[in-house]
């Protein structure tokens, strides 16, 4: 069994009438992408306070490796590193500072070179100098992320880090995150709304909704990805539902409606449902895969509603 | 915890609110000096009316010394505001910004925290009653020359000889810079409770605004509290203008300062410490 990084035990967190938090558990271990998540209010963020010691919880446990969070907090917090809902910075100091300045509060003195190396990773070194109130809010999620690394974390928790990122700019914190958690050896706990993010990056996951827990586990178990709904949307449709009738493939067809027609497919399945289609004179206008966890957190959080 | 310190006092120096301050006195210091050096000879003509028929007045009245005296007078509302223009910023300006996220998630104690922050406040109040000092004196030397005190009291008239004057300047400057850190205590307090930093400033001024009129107002149950509000306190400097000084006078403002500075500062350590940090 790897070792857990963060144990959560029956946390709580009651706001005057509000329980924001109610019993929740949950385990991150060594090495892993940890996704959490939640429609909006369902106490992620409080959550993410909580294990940064942001908000006292009303009761349960954290330990974060293997000390208690309310009697080692400082040592846990050097091992740490964080962006917590929207990046803010003080806007009246240059990235340079505001990061030299974290750095010293974080236990390092971070020389120059470092703090231009860490801007470098996240490309703003040739805004160093600028002021972040002059920064876009891409520009100061990338710093975000800069301040979350620069003392060199093993456990870094990041609420939302592509939000206000443009396509590319997400698919490069993407990378960024797999780099550090398979070349860097870091754990990371990864908050976000968007579903194929957690999907493409997480090997482990938590959904909770109203402050409690859904579903926790390995992406790949909760998902079920030995099957995999598929929208094809074919030509003829008359003749296609004709053939595809007549087939083995009935059997994997959960649902048609006018040209699209959903199986429920192995991945080795797809190209050979193609070809069969194809091969019978079958117009294949598109394959559509549908996003399973998307499918799942929907159907997790709609039964709860 | 000197590194902290150290970080406050940078971050509070890179803001231009911090140098409204000292920008005020800049300006209101020479624009009441040049008012004296014009008008100066009358007020005194008019202070001293009632005394020049039994005695003649010679030497330089009108020096640097009188007019730093009336000017420390005159600024004992203003001051605060420009105290409190930053101390109340220290807690709620981190909070507004959004920036406790980014302090409060480093390895450093809420407590470290809160200390080096009001320790950096209590520098900038230093630094701007030494900045009044240099200015009211320096300033005043310069234009006006020294000379003999001569302090009015209610029942009696003090004239101080030119060179028993400045070490009461001194120490009565050591005396507002003890009297502004309790402001700056009170706007660091409420600048705790709050997430915006025009409310501490606000809340301060009123509290030395309604706690001036309610110390000034000769009824029985406002005489009764007087001595528990700290402004009775705030101008306990004059004493350091008598003849002999009341020590013990002294001594008990400073005690009731000092125990204002540190409950103001323990509730807001108190308050800090167990603050859910939402913004």
């Amino acid at each position: 069994m790897p070792d857990k990084i963060i144990e959560v035990k029956n946390l709580s967190k009651q706001f005057k009438e509000v329980r924001a938090v109610d019993n929740l558990s949950l385990n991150v271990f060594r090495g892993d992408v940890f996704g959490f998540l939640g429609p909006n209010g369902a106490g992620k963020s409080t959550t993410i306070r909580m294990l940064l010691s942001l908000i006292t919880p009303t009761e349960g446990e954290i330990s974060i490796f293997g000390l208690s969070l309310k009697q080692k907090r400082n040592d846990i917090l050097r091992k740490v590193g964080a962006i917590v809902e929207k990046p803010d910075f003080y806007g009246y100091l240059s990235a340079y500072k505001n990061l030299e300045i974290l750095g010293k509060l974080s236990g390092i003195n971070p020389s120059r070179e470092k703090i231009i190396e860490i801007l470098e990773l996240v490309g703003l070194e040739k805004r160093a100098k600028s002021k972040v109130k002059t920064y876009s809010h891409g520009m100061k999620q990338r710093l975000g992320i800069a301040q979350a690394l620069l003392h060199n974390p093993d456990l870094v928790i990041l609420d939302e880090p592509t939000t206000g990122l443009d396509p590319q700019g997400m698919k490069e914190i993407r990378e960024l995150i797999l780099k550090l958690s398979k070349e860097k050896d870091k754990t990371i706990f990864l908050s976000s709304h968007i579903l194929s993010e957690v999907e493409l990056i997480a090997n482990r996951m938590i959904i909770i909704n109203k402050g409690t827990t859904q579903a926790e586990g390995y992406v790949d178990d909760l998902l079920n990805a030995d099957e995999l709904k598929v929208t094809f949307k074919l030509g003829d449709t008359g003749r296609a539902l004709n053939l595809v009738s007549e087939s083995r493939w009935m059997s994997k067809l959960e649902l048609q409606i006018e040209d699209r027609f959903v199986f429920k497919l192995s991945p080795e399945e797809i190209p050979e449902l193609n070809r069969y289609l194809v091969q019978n004179d079958i117009t294949v206008n598109a394959v559509i895969p549908t996003r399973s966890l998307e499918e799942y957190f929907l159907k997790l959080t709609e039964k709860e509603a | 915890m000197i590194e902290i310190i150290n970080i406050e006092l940078y971050k509070i120096f890179k803001k231009w609110r911090t140098y409204i301050g000292f920008f005020a006195i800049a300006v209101l210091i020479p624009v009441i000096q040049i008012a004296m050096l014009i008008e100066g000879g009358k007020s005194i003509n008019f202070m001293t009316r009632s005394l020049q028929q039994s005695f003649v007045f010679v030497g330089n009245l009108l020096n640097a010394y009188l007019v730093s005296y009336l000017i420390l007078n005159a600024l004992a509302v203003h001051i605060p505001f420009l105290v409190a223009l930053v101390t109340g910023d220290l807690l709620a300006g981190e909070a507004t910004a959004g920036t406790y996220r980014l302090l409060i998630t480093r390895p450093v104690s809420r407590m470290k925290l809160v200390t080096s922050k009001f320790f950096a406040g209590i520098i900038y109040t230093t630094l701007l009653v030494l900045w009044l000092s240099i200015l009211s004196l320096g300033l005043g030397i310069i234009i006006f020359g020294v000379g003999e005190l001569i302090v009015l009291k209610p029942t009696t008239v003090i004239i101080f000889a030119r060179s028993d004057v400045l070490w009461r300047f001194l120490l009565a400057y050591g005396f507002a810079i003890l009297s502004m850190s309790v402001v700056a205590s009170l706007a660091f307090l409420f600048s705790s409770l709050v997430e915006n930093a025009i409310g501490p400033i606000i809340t301060t001024m009123a509290v030395i605004i309604v706690f001036f009129i309610v110390s000034a107002i000769e009824i029985d149950i406002f005489q009764t509290i007087r001595p528990y509000l700290f402004t009775n306190y705030i101008l306990s400097w004059r004493l350091f203008f008598d003849d002999p000084i009341d020590v013990s006078e002294i001594l008990k403002s400073v005690a009731v300062l000092f125990g204002h500075i540190i409950v103001f500062y323990g509730l807001t350590a108190y308050i800090f410490k167990r603050k859910d940090i939402l913004t």
